[in-house]
């Protein structure tokens, strides 16, 4: 029944979805983590950059950020990544496009996160003479941390399904193996189902660990 | 200006903001800077690559059209999305376990996958078992994609919609004699269809940002494939990613910017109940069970 498998890497191209996502998750989280801290940052300007990078981003379509990284970045402005191999090269553009894109909803994962947590907090806190980073270590990050888990959940799922988007340039993930599977095998409804069924085993165990986590370290209020 | 994370500024920290502010401005001069000389490097500012744009001929052949159709995939997926996520959205409500666990799992299923391997299985299910015209079938196979994701998202947005108003609302209903169908119907969902209404406005955001996947994947003549056919005969790659990114950001920043007002309105207004459900909720009320005040929901959603 499922002998139309042979022939084909699936297990490789799911591989590739998860160095896909775990790369372009670590990098999101930095710069997510960077733009966030701008965002609620007591200068202007940072928070008015903070501010435009997220609203730009967040409203263009992956797609056209990982296309444009490709036919924009590399084919006009010869940005190589450092690899000569052409494979490299798409993989590489396209955690860099995933990075920037995720970022945007990593960051207002953890700026709500942090607006969670009540101004009396901080201000109790001071009352009793604690310093900014004591208020800030021993207070509001250990209650903004517990509160983000959820949502970063969200993004982190959301971001392993995104990574499908480059195929579009393509990188030899799971969506460029079925589009040309499915095209090529008679069994059109098993391809599709093999395939659904990858992605849920790759999204249903973080939806639930995470978010079984989240809610067991929710500060309760 | 004051946070949870510093107190109102006093002399000392305001000559420090404003010596942050100096460095990050010259940072960011040096960044604009940077990207400008790039661009004029390669000749990307030259007037022959904008030139096309300031006439009638790019957008009437190329853009317009375009956007034309990015908007009647949205719109049709969205009209097609909403009466099916409504009933599934109700089914996961209903009293009957059976009902409740087929309606969960096709929820959660939908929403576990990727919508671009829905729209390539609905593309080659078109072409080999119904007669859709090739021409057609990239609309078909879009906006099915979109129906089937969004519908198990929608489902979600009414029953978090639903499970919002008070219940009271609910119990008056029973005290006054009303069947379960009858509270539904004329209790329940006209309230919880107002308390989403901005919900379901974010969610055309979504919408809108995966008809570009058709655009590249199936050959879909949306606003970013006709970019392409631009880009082909003015030979302005990166002016052309410019302008139709820009046209996406302004069309998703209006509707994102709907949203919010409609939600502030619908809070504001008196004759709700003041259940409303809003872009921040939709975080909420994550496919990770974190959903605190709606209940449990386990699966993998997540849609950005």
């Amino acid at each position: 029944m499922f002998d139309f498998l042979e022939g084909y890497d699936v297990l490789g191209a799911f591989w590739m979805t998860v160095k896909l996502t775990v790369l372009s998750a670590v990098g999101s989280l930095v710069w997510g983590t960077l733009l966030a801290s701008m965002r609620v940052s007591p200068v202007p300007l940072m928070r008015g950059f903070g501010t435009a990078y997220v609203n730009l981003v967040r409203n263009t379509p992956l797609t056209v950020i990982i296309l444009f990284c490709s036919a924009g970045l590399a084919d006009q402005f010869g940005v190589t990544l450092g690899s000569e191999d052409f494979k490299v090269q798409g993989f590489r553009l396209a955690v860099l496009g995933l990075v920037a894109y995720t970022a945007a909803f990593v960051c207002e994962a953890l700026r709500s996160g942090i607006n969670t947590v009540p101004l009396g907090q901080a201000e109790a806190a001071r009352a009793i003479g604690l310093s900014f980073s004591q208020t800030l270590r021993l207070i509001v990050l250990p209650q903004a941390f517990r509160a983000v888990i959820g949502p970063l959940a969200n993004v982190l799922i959301a971001l392993t399904k995104n990574t499908t988007v480059a195929a579009a340039i393509g990188v030899a993930e799971a969506a460029y193996l079925m589009k040309s599977m499915i095209e090529n095998e008679a069994q059109t409804l098993l391809v599709g189902a093999v395939f659904a069924f990858g992605f849920v085993v790759l999204t249903l165990p973080t939806g639930l660990i995470l978010g079984w986590l989240g809610k067991r370290l929710a500060v309760k209020r | 200006m004051s946070s949870v994370l510093y107190d109102t500024p006093g002399p000392r920290a305001k000559w420090r903001n404003v010596a942050f502010s100096v460095v990050f401005f010259v940072l960011l001069a040096l960044l604009l800077w940077w990207l400008w000389r790039a661009m004029d490097d390669k000749g990307q500012l030259s007037s022959a690559m904008w030139k096309p744009f300031s006439e009638s001929e790019a957008w009437t052949t190329y853009l317009l059209p375009g956007l034309a159709d990015t908007l009647k995939a949205a719109a049709l997926a969205m009209v097609i999305a909403l009466p099916l996520g409504a009933v599934f959205g109700i089914a996961r409500l209903s009293d009957h376990r059976w009902v409740r666990a087929v309606s969960g799992t096709v929820v959660e299923f939908f929403r576990a996958i990727p919508v671009l391997l829905l729209m390539l299985f609905a593309n080659e299910f078109y072409a080999r078992s119904t007669n859709v015209g090739s021409a057609d079938r990239p609309l078909y196979a879009v906006v099915t994609g979109l129906v089937l994701y969004n519908a198990a998202v929608l489902a979600e947005i009414v029953r978090a919609g639903i499970l919002s108003l008070p219940r009271g609302q609910t119990e008056a209903a029973h005290a006054i004699g009303l069947r379960k169908g009858q509270t539904m119907s004329s209790i329940l969902l006209p309230q919880a269809v107002t308390a989403m209404l901005p919900a379901i406005v974010s969610q055309l955001v979504v919408i809108v940002k995966d008809t570009a996947l058709g655009g590249v994947m199936l050959g879909f003549t949306d606003l970013l494939n006709s970019r392409g056919t631009l880009a082909a005969n003015y030979a302005n790659v990166i002016p052309s990613f410019i302008v139709v990114a820009a046209m996406y950001i302004v069309l998703n920043f209006l509707l994102t910017s709907f949203a919010g007002w409609l939600e502030r309105y619908l809070r504001r207004s008196k004759r709700s109940t003041g259940a409303v459900l809003g872009a921040e909720d939709m975080e909420e009320l994550n496919p990770a069970g974190t959903a605190g005040t709606f209940g449990a929901g386990a699966g993998a959603g997540g849609s950005i």
